[in-house]
């Protein structure tokens, strides 16, 4: 696992990791102000590893995907900081260069299938023109590598329903194919953006399932970009928790779940409902809304909805922003919080008292 | 694993149900079937989507019934049909001693003050051009309730009860949250005092942090004044949370029933087991559970399978499942109240098995492929790879 811990210097060196992502800032100018979506996001990857990009809706999670897969290019937004991938830098790559590495090297699964799919074209047709994108084969050829790929989706009767049209196959099936699609190519990152957040349950634990799967058979690296914990635990080696488009809590998925740093991250455990525990107990829920990314909060930005500020003294967390900093004990778990490890030490033992995740 | 295990003790599903203590709603054989037409001059019925087809339920004053089940198995009808927004084409209602069924639109108004919602969605089920204030008092003049604070007052207490400020009274709702509107709908509901409040998803649209308000919110009010609740959501863990009893739907059926301790720690039913074991929880070391995973979707309810719906994605299908329909009962090792539909009940646990079962044939030939690989490099893992073939055969038969 490699985590990075100096994040916020871009200093152009090629990196030995697979994936580097340095301080990568995603701003976009709108009336009201300046969207600070990601804002000096860093994090690393090598292959056959998966990370667990986890936060609220607006804390820049699905932005940061896009930016990765260069999706920014021609609209307003303001990219900046640097994604190298393979010893190949991609911000500062052109639209057409990107191009050639989109679906090839990187490829992505979407939200919604319905929508990512074109509904004009038959499912092999879509499969097969992103294989003859980057490949010089016939369309009989292409075809072929799209039956193969619906079959290995687990599309039932993959022969015959290559010919389909996405709205003839059902939620699942439409996520699987749209999984072939992405998979074609045998990419070497897999970005999947809330990849079951519109399935059903026992659906979702396939695809969760499938995807790992895949993983383990083409050695790729996976981000999973998900607001579920559950699911990143399922399948993240490393997670990283955002909020306000900024880390504030990274580090392999064991330790962020099982001994969290950050507040937020208590937060977000402590109001999930779970199938075990005491059903009796109360949720503890984060008070308060996500902060507004014109205007965030000074200081930490977390400040106005966390219950520990009074804990830090001299008022720091509203005047003066955490810096990520490691955990006692453990270098490759890092948090952006004031509060000190004692304060921290005390709040935990409280809390394991009356705490129904903490077993 | 005995998988022609009998039933001996079969009780009919209306006699349990309906033991002990008076029922403050009462379903039972409720049907609806949406028809299928076709034609341009002379529509003719060529067939039917059975959303829900006969399901019999009840709640207990100040009791939550949660109803569980995945897209499509008619919880969300259901929700509607108990608040008589579809008209039902069979079985009856009877909420708080009195049969709803057909009541006339015009007599329902004095039924609904009782029987109030909650949607899924606070974006769409509040009216952009009202304010706050309009809203929640709409219900009570619409009733001809008129509090003796006046309307104003009672509208900005319920705010407050629901944890907004009261002077955001003339306010509209595109000026709040997701989880803020929740909240509206949720003082909307409660304007008229009802006993019982049907949530449809109440929590679904909301992020996780925001859910947990509106989870405790709803439970403090259910809590203090002793409202019921038909608490329809596809999340287990939030209605494991929220609701006492619990009902598990498949394909317009009711599967399962029982106590939340009994659905939750010692279900019967294949399909309670498959839901349970899908649900991905918050702890990387997952606990002991067991792992199942179905194959494929939800079959179409224009025409659902014959005998047990549940037997296209079941494991434990045998003849018998396709031509006879497991009756609603209460199987011989479950307590009072656990109804389960299930001719070979699966152990009342949900610990892991010796063996997983794994239905997807994708899932089953890639896994397939990693353990042969692995039992290539060490012979350790052997012994339960040997199963493997045989359970992927299976699952290909099922297509």
């Amino acid at each position: 696992m490699a985590i990075e811990l100096s994040p916020q210097t871009a200093d152009g060196t090629v990196p030995s990791t697979f994936l580097d992502v340095r301080d990568l800032r995603v701003h976009f100018p709108t009336e009201d102000g300046l969207v600070k979506s990601v804002d000096g996001v860093s994090f690393a990857l090598e292959k056959g590893k998966t990370l667990g990009i986890v936060g609220e809706s607006g804390s820049g999670k699905s932005v940061t995907s896009l930016a990765l897969l260069g999706l920014h290019k021609g609209t307003r937004a303001q990219v900046s900081g640097e994604v190298w991938l393979d010893g190949n830098e991609l911000v500062g790559l052109s639209e057409a260069e990107m191009r050639a590495l989109r679906g090839e090297k990187v490829s992505m699964i979407f939200q919604d299938p319905l929508s990512a799919l074109h509904p004009f074209y038959t499912v092999g047709n879509q499969i097969a023109e992103a294989y003859m994108v980057h490949h010089k084969v016939s369309k009989k050829e292409a075809k072929e590598r799209a039956v193969e790929m619906l079959k290995r989706v687990g599309i039932p009767q993959p022969d015959r329903r290559v010919s389909d049209y996405p709205h003839q196959f059902s939620g699942g099936m439409r996520q699987r194919a749209m999984i072939a699609m992405s998979l074609v190519c045998n990419p070497e990152l897999l970005i999947a953006d809330e990849p079951t957040t519109a399935l059903d349950v026992t659906v979702q634990a396939q695809i969760l399932d499938l995807i790992a799967d895949l993983q383990e058979e083409y050695g790729s690296a996976v981000i999973i970009i998900t607001h579920d914990l559950g699911v990143v635990s399922q399948v993240a080696d490393d997670i990283l928790v955002m909020y306000g488009g900024r880390r504030i809590e990274y580090g392999s998925a064991r330790e962020v779940l099982k001994h969290p740093e950050h507040p937020y991250t208590w937060g977000l455990l402590q109001s999930m409902p779970s199938l075990t525990g005491d059903v009796h107990a109360k949720l503890n829920p984060i008070k308060g809304t996500p902060p507004s990314l014109i205007n965030l909060p000074s200081g930490c930005a977390f400040n106005p909805r966390c219950a520990f500020k009074d804990r830090v003294p001299d008022g720091r967390c509203t005047t003066e922003r955490p810096e990520l900093r490691p955990m006692a004990g453990n270098e490759k778990h890092i948090a952006a919080c004031h509060l000190a490890d004692e304060e921290k030490a005390e709040i935990r033992g409280t809390r394991d008292k009356t705490d129904r995740l903490a077993k | 694993m005995s998988t022609t295990e009998s039933i001996p003790e079969q009780k009919p599903a209306s006699a349990a149900q309906s033991g002990g203590g008076e029922n403050l709603l009462e379903v039972n054989g409720l049907q609806m079937h949406f028809p299928i037409r076709q034609g341009i001059l002379f529509q003719r019925q060529i067939g039917a989507v059975r959303a829900v087809d006969g399901i019999d339920f009840a709640v207990k004053p100040g009791e939550s019934l949660g109803l569980v089940g995945e897209s499509g198995c008619g919880k969300s009808t259901t929700g509607r049909l108990v608040t008589r927004l579809l008209e039902p084409t069979a079985g009856s209602i009877r909420f708080d001693g009195e049969d709803i069924t057909h009541k006339p639109v015009t007599k329902m108004r004095t039924a609904r003050q009782q029987l109030q919602m909650i949607f899924q969605d606070p974006y769409s089920s509040l009216n952009p051009r009202h304010t706050v204030g309009t809203i929640i008092e709409t219900p009570m003049r619409l009733n001809g309730i008129n509090p003796e604070q006046g309307h104003k007052k009672r509208a900005q207490e319920l705010l407050e009860i629901v944890g907004l400020n009261p002077e955001h009274y003339n306010r509209y709702p595109n000026e709040f949250s997701g989880g803020q509107r929740q909240r509206i709908g949720i003082a909307r509901a409660l304007a008229l005092k009802p006993k019982l409040i049907v949530a449809d998803e109440p929590v679904s649209a909301l992020d996780v942090s925001i859910q947990a308000q509106v989870v405790n919110l709803l439970q403090s009010l259910q809590e203090e004044m002793g409202i019921a609740f038909l608490f329809i959501a596809h999340d287990l863990a939030v209605v494991r949370h929220f609701s006492q009893r619990v009902a598990v739907m498949y394909l317009g059926k009711i599967v399962e029933v029982g106590n939340r301790e009994d659905i939750y720690a010692r279900p019967r039913h294949p399909y309670t087991h498959a839901l349970l074991s899908a649900v991905p929880e918050a702890d990387p070391d997952g606990g002991d559970r067991e792992r199942i995973r179905l194959a494929g979707d939800v079959p179409s309810p224009i025409n659902p399978p014959s005998g047990c719906r549940f037997r296209t994605r079941c494991w434990k299908a045998q003849e018998k499942c396709a031509t006879e329909e497991p009756p609603l009962v209460q199987i011989s090792g479950n307590s009072a109240g656990h109804l389960t539909a299930c001719h070979f009940p699966e152990e009342p646990s949900i610990t892991s098995r010796d063996e997983d079962v794994v239905l997807d044939p994708a899932l089953a030939a890639l896994e397939e492929s990693a353990g042969s690989g692995a039992a290539a490099e060490s012979s350790t893992g052997e012994a339960d790879k040997a199963a493997t073939p045989e359970k992927s055969e299976k699952a290909t038969d099922k297509d």
